[in-house]
């Protein structure tokens, strides 16, 4: 594959040289000419220096054969127009933007960027798994829907335990699919199900209906 | 009209005088408190009546201070064109700011946004085109 990487931090550096070990195409588009240089001289003329959100930068890194363009530059909106800039100009089919801030994760999924990678969010979820008793843990990003499919685990004395689905309110945008109970068969949620504390409910949801869907179940 | 103002150099700070001076309730954001020094003082308008607000207008909290989301206009007038860019697109996408003007630098990006449904103005082009005009008449 031929992969277009904006910003040759430290990220774009070492996402450079994994990629190029995997035998891809890889070409960086770094604004600092020392940044470049030090890329240049380690790793061959892989680095060219220029402004990723350019049309022109993007023209002479020949970004119209891309099939990939990864925006790692440690500034959100940097990364959000080079990739929109590359997806509406060059018809690169896949664009991957870092964001700094996970509150924007959101806004560049409406926008069209196809991934979104956020550093603090994946600490979050490392941290979430890590302890069991969190509430909510987000398993798969379903990317084509832009849902996702999250664990929430129903904690002691929560408004839910006792009711079945029909009597509490699930968001708009949200399904339940499983429910897992200890020592009984897993088995999917019907208007029969009652809720009991430790049931651990895998669920489709939105990120605009996760909050609301966890607050329904866990709430007390 | 309740607008909300990103960037207070000097053509924020101007604008946001000339429509609270024309009676419309302004809020401009600036991450530099020392920006708002514009909204001071200049001899042909009245005092600055609006709210002057510290923060990133990139991030949503912030806007929400501002009160975007019962604005119904919203300047971005920032130096940095993809700041502007990623401004109004939350201004419209995430609040849906019935009017959403842009100021990019750059004529190429200008363009782009343009098709992708931003009302985008680009200085380089309109200055560009008045300077030649100049010299032409």
């Amino acid at each position: 594959m031929y992969i277009i990487i904006v910003g040759g931090g430290r990220v774009g550096y070492y996402l450079t040289k994994t990629l190029l070990d995997e035998g891809h195409e890889v070409l960086i588009v770094e604004k600092e000419a020392n940044i470049c240089e030090a890329i240049n001289n380690e790793m061959g003329s892989i680095c060219i220096q220029g402004d990723g959100c350019e049309a022109a930068t993007l023209v002479a890194v020949g970004t119209e054969r891309a099939d990939m363009l990864v925006a790692v530059t440690g500034e959100d909106p940097d990364n959000l127009v080079a990739c929109q800039v590359a997806k509406h100009k060059f018809s690169v089919p896949r664009t991957v933007a870092r964001i700094r801030n996970p509150g924007n994760e959101v806004l560049f999924k409406k926008l069209g960027i196809d991934v979104t990678v956020s550093g603090t969010k994946v600490i979050l979820e490392l941290i979430e798994e890590d302890v069991p008793t969190h509430p909510l843990t987000h398993l798969l990003a379903i990317e084509d829907s832009g849902e996702e499919i999250v664990e929430i685990k129903i904690p002691p004395k929560a408004d839910a335990i006792g009711k079945s689905p029909r009597q509490i309110e699930i968001p708009k945008g949200s399904r339940l699919v499983l429910v897992i109970r200890g020592g009984s068969k897993n088995r999917i949620p019907t208007i029969n199900t009652i809720f009991r504390e430790g049931d651990r409910i895998i669920a489709i949801t939105t990120p605009e209906s996760e909050e609301e869907l966890r607050a329904t179940l866990t709430g007390v | 009209m309740k607008v909300v103002i990103m960037g207070c150099g000097r053509v924020g700070a101007r604008l946001a005088r000339a429509l609270d001076a024309d009676g419309h309730a302004v809020t401009i954001v600036d991450n530099d408190a020392y920006s708002f020094r514009r909204l001071a003082f200049s001899p042909e308008l009245p005092e600055f009546k609006g709210k002057a607000l510290m923060g990133n207008g990139i991030d949503q909290e912030v806007l929400r201070r501002a009160g975007i989301e019962e604005a119904d206009a919203f300047f971005a007038l920032t130096q940095g064109d993809n700041r502007n860019i990623m401004a109004c697109q939350i201004a419209k996408r995430i609040f849906e700011v019935a009017r959403v003007i842009c100021r990019i630098y750059d004529p190429l990006r200008q363009e782009l946004y343009n098709t992708l449904g931003l009302e985008a103005i680009s200085p380089t082009t309109i200055i560009t085109q008045i300077l030649k005009e100049k010299l032409e008449n």
